[in-house]
């Protein structure tokens, strides 16, 4: 875990890792079932709350797992290729209406002109 | 016909974008209505073209782009659903990957004076369809991602 390891590899190092340790798979393979709260990842291991958080922390570093909050409950949920697909390509169009709308405002402002009366 | 099955998903997405722009409704609105406008600032750092058809802005009027970034061709088929001049915008379109429909999508332009100004609410409600079954992207799918640490950690061992 030194400075060596921020190397292109670091992700998979990462998720290597996540997945070396029996618990973490166990959470893995839980999640690919579908999405679950803390507390449902910890019921079949035995493992106390605050042991799942650490697990889940290794596993939200390397990639593979997110987890979000909603009220008092945190759904954690595998993070695959497919669903970062999706959300890359959701990022995209906002972004590219982002800039779109920042041309847009160019656009006005190089025809202050333009009254905007449709022929 | 891809060799593989297709695995059909359905992922579900909205966003929101508020701008409050230096012009009236009205030249805002004809920024998106007049197509030589539009494609002013409609394009950007992707090439994009207009396509076979023609922008036909009117309500059931259609708008068809086809846009290149790099070796991905994006086509992007509009349907005009509501257009009232100076306040709202109503489309849906679908957008194709290399000729793979990858999303249907619904998008909302409401224009509200603020002032002098406009305030401009861009909201798209989406569904994005079955990962993006491009063969070039499907080297990122879950499938594989798994498969692949699968294989690894068996050699691990």
């Amino acid at each position: 875990m030194s400075g060596l390891q921020q190397s292109t590899s670091a992700p998979l190092d990462l998720m290597f890792q996540a997945l070396a340790d029996p618990a973490r798979r166990g959470m893995v393979e839980r999640l690919t079932l579908g999405p679950a709260s803390v507390s449902e990842l910890a019921a079949p291991h035995a493992m106390s709350l605050s042991a799942v958080v650490q697990h889940l922390r290794v596993l939200e570093d390397s990639g593979l797992v997110r987890s979000q909050k909603v009220g008092r409950v945190r759904t954690c949920q595998i993070q695959p290729g497919g669903l970062s697909l999706a959300e890359q390509w959701i990022n995209d169009r906002r972004t590219t209406w982002e800039r779109r709308l920042d041309r847009l405002a160019q656009y006005l402002a190089d025809h202050p002109d333009d009254d905007g009366v449709t022929p | 016909m891809t060799e593989t099955l297709i695995k059909r998903t359905a992922v579900h997405a909205t966003f929101c974008i508020e701008r409050t722009l230096d012009a009236s409704p009205a030249r805002v609105f004809k920024a998106f209505a007049d197509p030589k406008a539009k494609a002013i600032w409609f394009g950007g750092e992707e090439t994009w073209t207009r396509g076979d058809a023609q922008m036909d802005f009117r309500v059931g009027g259609r708008e068809r782009n086809t846009g290149k970034h790099g070796d991905v061709t994006y086509t992007f088929d509009a349907l005009y659903w509501e257009i009232i001049p100076n306040e709202r915008i109503i489309y849906s379109y679908e957008m194709h990957l290399n000729g793979q429909k990858i999303s249907v999508s619904q998008t909302t332009i409401e224009l509200a004076p603020e002032g002098k100004r406009t305030k401009l609410t861009f909201t798209e409600q989406g569904v994005f369809l079955d990962g993006f079954d491009d063969p070039k992207l499907r080297e990122n799918g879950t499938k594989e991602l798994m498969d692949a640490l699968e294989a690894s950690l068996k050699a691990a061992v």
